[in-house]
């Protein structure tokens, strides 16, 4: 079986440092990059599945991603990944969530898979569109908000758990299928040390738009040229108020945090 | 012993971190903070083994750092796994410990051992499941190791040993421990011991007690006894009169894990100073507003730094062959000892008051540095080591 999981390299949300260039696009230099956070929430998942089927999954990070992205992708492998394929192309600067959905479509549309998941949304962006545009684009079954993923390697089905408002909706697909998952797929592991050294070894293959046969121009158009949303403006949120902090034994603090939720009409 | 102008010759080792290294570091630390750090205090407040930070560690592939990768290990190279010890004692020295001594015990093995011998032995302490000791420090062996009086006699395929050791870190949760003994009480210092891979527990060991110590609480410090303890001759590890130099062997490569160690321990109570001088409002305005403060930290993060590149420098030398390895190693565990000491006694400055209560970190950190300066070559035999290579033995 083979899983692959779209990747996303985003500036680190732990070195508070993203910032937006002087064209409105994210300044990528200035902060360093990770694996978008909840993309590691879907890899964990997939990576369950293989550790339940050993010798039988394998799972390729596809990103589309500066050059630099390699780099990023290395962690995943570290866990536990079998491959990277990485797209990237100067061309690709710029372009916005349709674009990078082509664009993915068109890498899945050389690799063999049985199963795509994507993370919820990605911590730059925040679009949370990319994953359901990818399925529509390749015509895949579309199974979001997922809480667990468990397919059925011989009946070539997926079924699984979507959040809903009272607990989870069980879906079931035919695979190929495309997984939008959520952080209840389970913590991402660290990666073994074992992992890290090995990780080197492991093959990341770069695609550039020729590879794939995509193009700046006419009416398929991908890439910053043929961004159809742009960023105009940006501001800064106003500063949140004072904080309050509830202390004290438990059950005491559970009564004062509940009559500050009732005061409000919050519960 | 090198001549001077061997000694004083200028060194073209250079390193810089590979992606691996920088990978483990961030993967280490993170490990380190979630599930190590928020254990620290209680380990220190105990003084228990953490056998749940030594799982952990096994889990994660840590312990198997420094193993060949034919035997089950990853065959880190020396500033690989001086990474590894500087990331966990950042957050907890008792943990830093567990890896710093699977690696310290099993040196003579890896450098000496028979493939019979490393078959047997090193696949289990690579997985974490055995752990081993380094067993040279006798009560009246410290820093004068070649006063070593336990005996080793041969009988037949086995060898038996009497006599005892003192301060032998993990030597009462070890499964081997690594023990230097003398097999030729006539012949000089250097071919006198030999070293034994003791399998335990086995007849005739006893571990007597355990010290009471200042800091590393949670790291049991054994006092061993051996009586009539017998251990099969397949156990030796190299020849008879060969320990005295897989000990001095094992020092050139352990000592660095020690400034690793203090190098960790400085940057756990930087990062705490920083964060504090945050953080604490005196006079209207955070401590770290003051200059007095600033100073000391500015001061705190240079000496770390410094500590840092002399003991990666040193890492890379040894890891390159340089003959002047045990220098190299003594000058780090050098500077970076009396770093640890001196930042952390610092960091207790920073946070005033606080600071030498147990609601913070610092204190520990303080206490936990002392050792650095102690332990594997107190800082005067390291002085001894640089001086003589420097100026020769005579000098």
């Amino acid at each position: 079986m083979n899983i692959v999981v779209l990747t996303k390299p985003v500036p680190d949300p732990a070195a508070a440092a993203e910032k937006l260039g002087p064209d409105n696009r994210l300044d990528r230099a200035a902060s360093p990059a990770v694996i978008n956070g909840n993309d590691e929430y879907t890899l964990e998942a997939a990576l369950q599945i293989a550790d339940g089927h050993p010798g039988e999954v394998e799972i390729t990070l596809l990103a589309m991603a500066p050059a630099g992205g390699a780099e990023t992708l290395r962690k995943g492998l570290a866990m536990g990944a079998t491959r990277g394929v990485l797209v990237t192309d100067p061309a690709l600067a710029g372009s916005d969530a349709w674009s990078t959905a082509k664009v993915l479509a068109a890498a899945l549309g050389t690799l063999e898979f049985d199963l795509v998941l994507a993370g919820f949304d990605s911590s730059d962006g925040v679009g949370g569109v990319v994953g359901a545009a990818v399925a529509t684009l390749l015509k895949l079954p579309y199974l979001s908000s997922a809480a667990k993923v468990e397919p059925d390697l011989a009946g070539k089905t997926v079924r699984v758990q979507r959040i809903s408002a009272t607990g989870f909706d069980v879906l079931e697909a035919p695979m190929p299928a495309l997984v939008v998952g959520t952080q209840l797929l389970g913590t991402p592991r660290y990666p073994s040390l074992k992992g890290i050294m090995g990780a080197r070894s492991k093959e990341v293959a770069q695609r550039s738009l020729a590879d794939l046969g995509l193009t700046t121009d006419g009416a398929d158009a991908v890439g910053g040229g043929a961004a159809r949303t742009t960023v105009t403006a940006k501001r800064t949120p106003p500063a949140r108020g004072a904080a309050r902090v509830v202390r004290g034994p438990a059950a005491e603090a559970a009564k004062e945090l509940a009559a500050f939720l009732a005061e409000r009409r919050l519960v | 012993m090198p001549n001077a102008s061997d000694a004083s010759r200028s060194t073209s080792v250079q390193y810089r971190l590979t992606e691996e290294q920088q990978l483990l570091r961030e993967t280490l630390r993170e490990l380190a903070d979630e599930r190590i750090a928020p254990r620290a205090a209680e380990i220190d407040r105990t003084g228990e083994f953490p056998e749940d930070i030594r799982q952990l560690l096994a889990q994660h592939d840590v312990l198997a750092l420094p193993f060949p990768a034919e035997y089950g290990g990853i065959g880190a190279d020396l500033l690989t796994q001086c990474i590894a010890i500087e990331e966990i004692a950042r957050a907890c020295v008792t943990s830093s410990l567990i890896l710093s001594v699977q690696g310290l015990g099993s040196l003579a093995l890896v450098l000496a051992g028979t493939d019979e011998q490393k078959q047997r032995l090193i696949p289990d302490l690579a997985s974490g499941a055995k752990l081993i000791a380094f067993g040279l420090t006798e009560p009246e062996a410290g820093s004068d190791a070649g006063a070593t009086r336990t005996r080793a006699v041969r009988d037949g395929d086995d060898y038996i040993i009497d006599g005892g050791k003192r301060f032998i870190t993990n030597g009462s949760v070890a499964d081997i421990v690594t023990v230097f003994a003398v097999t030729d009480p006539d012949a000089r210092t250097s071919k006198r011991l030999s070293c034994f891979a003791v399998e335990v527990p086995t007849k005739g060991f006893s571990v007597v007690r355990l010290e009471h110590k200042l800091g590393i609480r949670g790291s049991p410090t054994a006092e061993l006894s051996f009586e009539r303890m017998r251990v099969p001759a397949r156990n030796r590890i190299g020849d008879e009169g060969d320990g005295w130099k897989l000990a001095m062997d094992t020092f050139d490569r352990s000592r660095p894990g020690i400034a690793a160690q203090a190098v960790g321990i400085a940057q756990g109570a930087l990062d705490a100073s920083v964060a504090y001088a945050r953080d604490r409002k005196q006079f209207g305005q955070r401590i770290g507003d003051f200059q007095m403060v600033q100073a000391m930290l500015a001061d705190m993060a240079a000496r770390t730094e410094a500590a840092r590149q002399l003991t990666y420098k040193a890492c890379a030398e040894i890891d390159a062959g340089t003959p002047d390895r045990a220098r190299w190693a003594s000058m780090a565990k050098l500077v970076a000892g009396d770093t640890a000491m001196a930042v952390t006694t610092d960091a207790v400055q920073v946070f005033g008051g606080y600071g030498y209560t147990d609601d913070f970190p610092v204190e520990r950190m303080m206490r936990d540095a002392k050792i650095t300066q102690l332990y594997e070559g107190t800082q005067q035999i390291q002085r001894l080591v640089i001086a003589r290579s420097l100026l020769g033995r005579g000098g």
